[in-house]
């Protein structure tokens, strides 16, 4: 099978790639759309540093074939930010030094991010099952889950 | 030294290198392309052991889209009689484990490596290369290697007159520990184990190397030292260093593992076969089965103490996995266990035993925490038979200042005191605990280091700074190197920039390891900007046509340093670097420096724990570390460290392992089975910095980044046994395990 | 290089005939959490992927005129998360079906994939051999139904036909005070494959057991009915003696191996442990209900 030819929609922009049958979104991503920002720590779905989401959904970029991008819709670290504006949970992430390395970060946010459109209000103990899937060897995840719970109730004070 | 206002040190300001990580900006070292690049791949041994009798490439090498092929032929050969150090490492090691030469010594060691136009078409040439292997016996576990009859990895290591697989010895003695013993009134002695632990970083190693048509070299590399990196590739491949470039990408954690290299000088050679720009990736499985992990380890340890709870002799025997080839951690093992004690009678030895296991590499804090494993335990028992409160039997034995240890140093002022009050003050310590919930608490030591560092600290020509220093920063160190040079010249910390520099633009620095960044990097920064501050005050003074001297540095500004001086209305960095080129051309300094007086880092760790007794899982309920952290520069970093050491010890002690199947092959290279915490398996990580200046550093730093990888064994392994009143000997304490020794008990 | 090729087809009658034509060489891609994996580490080099996620069929779950359920067999653990019923009723098959991995995985992973990878520890299957689902497949011969306990046949393999592939799983209606639960022993909180699973869905009335149904998985080559185990429950007042006997039939039924993830003599304490832990949430929740 030739390369095929993809419609798809990232980060809110249209777009077009070839790929072939049997390579995932995150070759793609950081390949040909030199999309870096989503890691590849393992390249079987235990790591979460290729966390992206799916039509809404959040899902492991290396677990996900490129064909499958087909129509859909896809999210990465690169469009979490609004222009200059990052996103409250980065912002949080810097004034916290939720990170020290950096690498499993755009994971991370991505999934954290997925939790707070879902749960606004999440208690430590989801937190922490939510973000299970994104291993981080250097903070412990106490900073982590604590700029996720903070910036959760940042957010909820400026939606009221 | 300088008055500090702490304006911006002790200030939890925002990293630099911030937004670009949080956007997924940051280039790792996987990140980067260039045009025409080709993918290198390596095939590994399918062998514990095997003599390699011949290699043909020939096949790989016909394959359309090959560029290059690389065998141990193609590296520069390091005669085994002979030593070649650089650093802690010796040559002879590294070039057998970088690419496989008369044998290989462990499954997945390279034995050869292509470049190809595309990873399929490497990866199917790595199949076309025929190896004739002899195999041959295989040893794995630390015992059996010792055994009379064990395969010999190299018949060159004979160990008392015999070959042997112990390839090195070292002891520490103090007094004189038979005296010591007899004079006890109560000894316990016991033996442990533990299992080698992988620094689990998660960005696997990468690469990017082009050789241009003259033979110079670039090389685009995460490691814990780009200089390293340069000297390495160098001696592996005979390119002179001058000749190399090796620019420092972001790196995705190391922990000590990125201080060596694997891939770099294959992929130098292979793109210097090739023509092309070569990118070389290692899989996570080819990560865990052939990058270092650190030892595993037999030891035994035994302290005796009067009943009043003076220890009055300590001594240990510790054996620790080196891997294939020679250099386990014995220095931090045997040097470590006993030095957070003034103990009047010490003997400390450290065996260094290969087998056919990957070769280990550096891990925070490397052997420490497996000497304060076993010496931990061994005072928990004691205080028990001595009815005497552990904190309490810790105090009563603390090393102070003018505390002699047994490896040598007599100790400065050191807050190991102050950790272990602390920790007994705290409301943690106080807490009441549930059925099968315990509590354990346990310290530890580690030397933290100096060594050579630089730093060039310019001004820019609109008035703003910009600091290069060349140790990649692995969790923060240029946020921290920022608060410094902010603080020194009183300007806002937002106009500084730090930038990592590559070999070609900033002079030798060492490792980042052994906790030395900050401690010797502060240094470089700070003396580089006191120069600077000397040349902005005589510009000044050029400008005011006064004496230099009657010029002062304040706010940021040059001001006359009294009314005798004249009146001037201040001039600030912006109007100096405005006026730079009138006064005498552009603004800036570098320092380079071979440091001194990192003094070592003391911790004391308090952990609860739970059991649940039927299905033997070991939850952490409660963690806080106490640190004499020296100076927190950025405290959250700090933090940082405290806590990602606690996590990293809390996997060691009860779910990370190696294990091997019979072939001598790993059988959980992977993240799945290789059991790393993730966040539902730990609580929040509590830290109580604890802030004793260090006297030999100009902000008082110490180094903090492995000492929180010693105290959690033991105080995990104490907490266990808090709870159940049965004591594990081994690590990890995973659920079978434990559900074993329970139903044993 | 073998090529591969991808087809995602809006039909049954497509899929069922462009798998069957391949003759082996295909495999069905559903949350493909099993399948890249596989195929990254070179395990299977599949000549055909099915992908059958746009058929609606199979990614949709339905109510039945009784009240039991119909599940696609490529529905995410998320998507069944979501249902506004289905985990009131099967609250055991959907934590089951929604510890297959991280949060990352939950939102591809499917219950037919757990079932078609043949992994004896697959948490989703002990739920559903519990819950008594109905499993409807299609091949070249057309459609019928297999209880799902009869669809592995070792691990990694199926006892389906060549060409077949699983459509659906039916929940039955369920009776008055009925509820279910699964439990694995894993060594870490999350991350890990069940070194035990347990599987239970009880029927009580007037504080007995009237029906009983244990699926026990990771500790045999393939996910077990306990027969024993539910016989010791049924009729009982979940007192300590039955619930003990059925701890014991779970144990006896145990043909563990050693490997990297437990023992023999681990796994086979650990099957009473969870069974009597899992019946005691089930009851719990049956009463409740």
């Amino acid at each position: 099978m030739a390369k095929q030819h993809i419609s798809t929609t990232i980060n809110g922009e249209p777009m077009e790639f070839l790929c072939e049958p049997h390579q995932s979104m995150l070759d793609v991503l950081r390949g040909p759309l030199g999309l870096t920002g989503s890691k590849e720590g393992c390249g079987s779905g235990d790591c979460g540093a290729c966390s992206v989401t799916l039509d809404g959904r959040l899902v492991c970029a290396c677990l996900m074939l490129a064909m499958e991008a087909e129509g859909a819709s896809i999210t990465t670290i690169e469009g979490m930010a609004t222009g200059e504006a990052l996103h409250p949970l980065q912002q949080k992430f810097l004034e916290m030094a939720a990170l020290q390395c950096g690498i499993c970060t755009p994971g991370v946010l991505m999934a954290a991010r997925s939790l707070l459109e879902r749960n606004p209000d999440p208690s430590e103990t989801e937190v922490r099952f939510w973000l299970a899937g994104n291993l981080c060897r250097c903070t412990g995840y106490d900073k982590i889950v604590r700029a996720v719970l903070e910036t959760a109730a940042d957010m909820r004070e400026n939606a009221a | 030294m300088n008055v500090i206002s702490n304006k911006w040190i002790g200030q939890r300001t925002i990293r630099p290198d911030g937004a670009d990580k949080v956007t997924g900006r940051a280039a790792y070292s996987a990140d980067t392309t260039l045009p025409g690049l080709i993918w290198g791949k390596v095939l590994r041994s399918p062998h514990a052991h095997a003599r390699i009798k011949s290699i043909d490439t020939s096949k790989a090498e016909a394959l359309p889209g090959v560029k290059a092929v690389v065998t141990a032929k193609d590296l520069v050969d390091f005669p085994l009689d002979k030593s070649v150090m650089l650093g802690i490492q010796d040559m002879r090691w590294m070039c057998r484990n970088v690419m496989a030469r008369e044998k290989a010594l462990f499954h997945g060691h390279p034995v050869a490596a292509v470049a190809a136009t595309s990873e399929e078409i490497a990866a199917e040439a790595c199949r076309l290369i025929v190896v004739d292997y002899e195999v041959l016996p295989h040893v794995i576990d630390i015992d059996d290697a010792m055994q009379p009859g064990a395969p010999i990895l190299h018949d060159f290591i004979q160990f008392e007159g015999k070959p042997s697989n112990i390839a090195g010895k070292l002891e520490h003695k103090l007094g004189d520990v038979e005296a010591g013993f007899a004079g006890a009134d109560v000894i316990i002695e016991r033996s442990f184990s533990t299992e080698p632990v992988h620094q689990g970083y998660i960005e696997p190693h990468a690469c990017l190397v082009s050789v241009s048509g003259d033979g110079k070299a670039v090389i685009f590399s995460s490691s814990q030292g780009q200089f390293m990196v340069r000297a390495m590739t160098s001696l592996l491949t005979g390119i002179p260093q001058s000749d190399i470039r090796a620019i420092p990408a972001e790196i995705g954690g190391g922990f000590g593992g990125k201080t060596i290299i694997y891939l770099e000088p294959v992929a130098t050679l292979l793109a210097k076969k090739s023509g092309r720009p070569v990118k070389m990736t290692m899989s996570r499985e080819e990560v865990f089965r052939a990058s270092g992990p650190t030892s595993g380890s037999k030891s035994t340890v035994k302290i005796g103490a009067t009943r009043d709870g003076k220890i009055v002799a300590g001594q240990g025997t510790f054996y620790l996995q080196a891997g294939a080839l020679p250099g386990s951690p014995i220095r931090g093992a045997a040097g470590c266990a006993f030095a957070p004690y003034d103990i009047p009678n010490v003997h400390s030895l450290g065996f260094d035993v290969v087998s056919n296991r990957s070769k280990v590499a550096a891990y925070r804090a490397p052997g420490a925490p497996i000497g304060a494993y076993a010496v931990e335990c061994v005072l928990d028992e004691l205080a028990e038979a001595l009815k005497i409160d552990p904190l309490e039997l810790r105090l009563k034995n603390a090393a102070k200042q003018g505390t002699k240890a047994a490896h040598g140093p007599v100790f400065p002022r050191i807050g190991f005191v102050e950790t272990l009050e602390a920790a007994r003050a705290h409301d943690h310590y106080k807490a009441p605990l549930g059925k099968l919930q315990g509590r354990g608490v346990a310290s530890g030591f580690w030397f933290n280091a100096g060594g050579e560092s630089s730093a060039q600290v310019n001004i820019t020509e609109d008035g703003n700074v910009a600091v290069t220093t060349g140790h990649p920063d692995i969790g923060g160190s240029r946020a921290s190197i920022a608060n410094i040079t902010a603080e020194l010249l009183g300007i806002d910390y937002n106009r500084v920039s730090v930038q990592i520099g590559d070999t070609a633009s900033i002079g030798y620095s060492n490792l980042t390891g052994g906790s030395r960044v900050l401690f010797a990097s502060a240094m470089v920064v700070t003396q580089s900007t006191e120069k600077v501050i000397t040349t902005l005050r005589e510009r000044a003074a050029k400008i005011w046509k006064i004496d230099p001297e009657a010029v002062t540095w304040e706010d940021g500004e040059a001001r006359p340093a009294g009314d005798n001086a004249g009146k001037f209305p201040g001039l600030s960095l912006a109007d100096l670097a405005a006026r730079a080129s009138e006064t005498g051309g552009p603004i800036g300094a570098g320092v380079q420096l071979n440091t001194t007086g990192a003094e070592g880092g003391f911790a004391t760790h308090i952990c609860d724990v739970e059991v649940d007794a039927e299905l033997g899982i070991v939850r952490v309920l409660r963690y806080t570390s106490f640190q004499d952290v020296g100076r927190a520069i950025h405290p959250s970093y700090v933090e940082g460290q405290m806590q990602g050491g606690a996590a990293q010890g809390i996997g060691w002690a009860l779910s990370e392992e190696y294990i091997y199947d019979r072939n001598g092959k790993v059988d959980n290279a992977g993240f799945l089975d290789y059991r790393m915490p993730v966040c539902s398996d730990l609580p929040m990580l509590d830290t109580v910095m604890i802030e004793i200046p260090n006297p030999k550093h100009p902000q008082g730093v110490r180094g903090v980044g492995e000492v929180p990888l010693v105290p959690p064994l033991a105080a995990v392994a104490n907490a266990v046994a808090n709870a159940l009143g049965k004591r594990f000997y081994a690590l990890p304490m995973s659920p079978p395990r434990v559900l074993a020794g329970l139903d044993g008990a | 290089m073998t090529d591969i090729r991808y087809l995602a087809p809006k039909t049954l009658d497509e899929a069922v005939g462009a798998f069957a034509a391949a003759q082996g060489a295909a495999r069905i891609l559903a949350g493909g959490t099993d399948l890249l994996v596989q195929m990254r580490a070179g395990v299977i080099r599949p000549g055909l992927i099915v992908d059958i996620k746009k058929i609606s069929e199979m990614t949709s779950i339905e109510e039945t005129a009784g009240g039991g359920f119909r599940i696609g067999a490529a529905v995410s653990g998320a998507a069944l998360g979501e249902h506004p019923r289905f985990g009131r009723v099967w609250p055991g098959v959907l934590e089951a079906v929604n510890l297959i991995g991280s949060t990352q995985v939950q939102g591809r992973a499917s219950p037919g994939g757990n079932l078609c990878n043949g992994s004896p520890a697959g948490d989703s299957v002990p739920a559903m051999i519990a819950a008594g689902a109905v499993v409807t497949v299609q091949g070249p011969a057309g459609r019928r139904e297999m209880p799902v306990e009869a669809v592995p046949a070792g691990p990694g393999r199926t006892n389906l036909k060549p060409g077949e592939i699983v459509v659906s799983f039916t929940l039955p209606p369920r009776p008055a005070g009925s509820s279910d639960a699964y439990l694995r022993m894993i060594p870490r909180t999350e991350m890990d494959i069940a070194v035990v699973g347990v599987g239970v869905s009880l029927t009580m009335a007037g504080g007995k057991v009237t029906a009983a149904r244990v699926g026990l998985g990771a500790v045999a080559p393939t996910v077990l009915l306990v027969g024993d185990a539910a016989r010791a429950l049924i009729g009982s007042t979940l007192n300590e003696a039955s619930v003990e006997a059925a701890a014991a039939a779970c144990r006896a039924a145990c043909k563990p191996i050693d490997d990297k993830r437990g023992t023999i003599v681990y796994r086979t304490k650990v099957a009473g442990v969870l069974l009597k832990r899992t019946v005691a949430i089930a009851a719990d929740r049956a009463k409740g209900g």
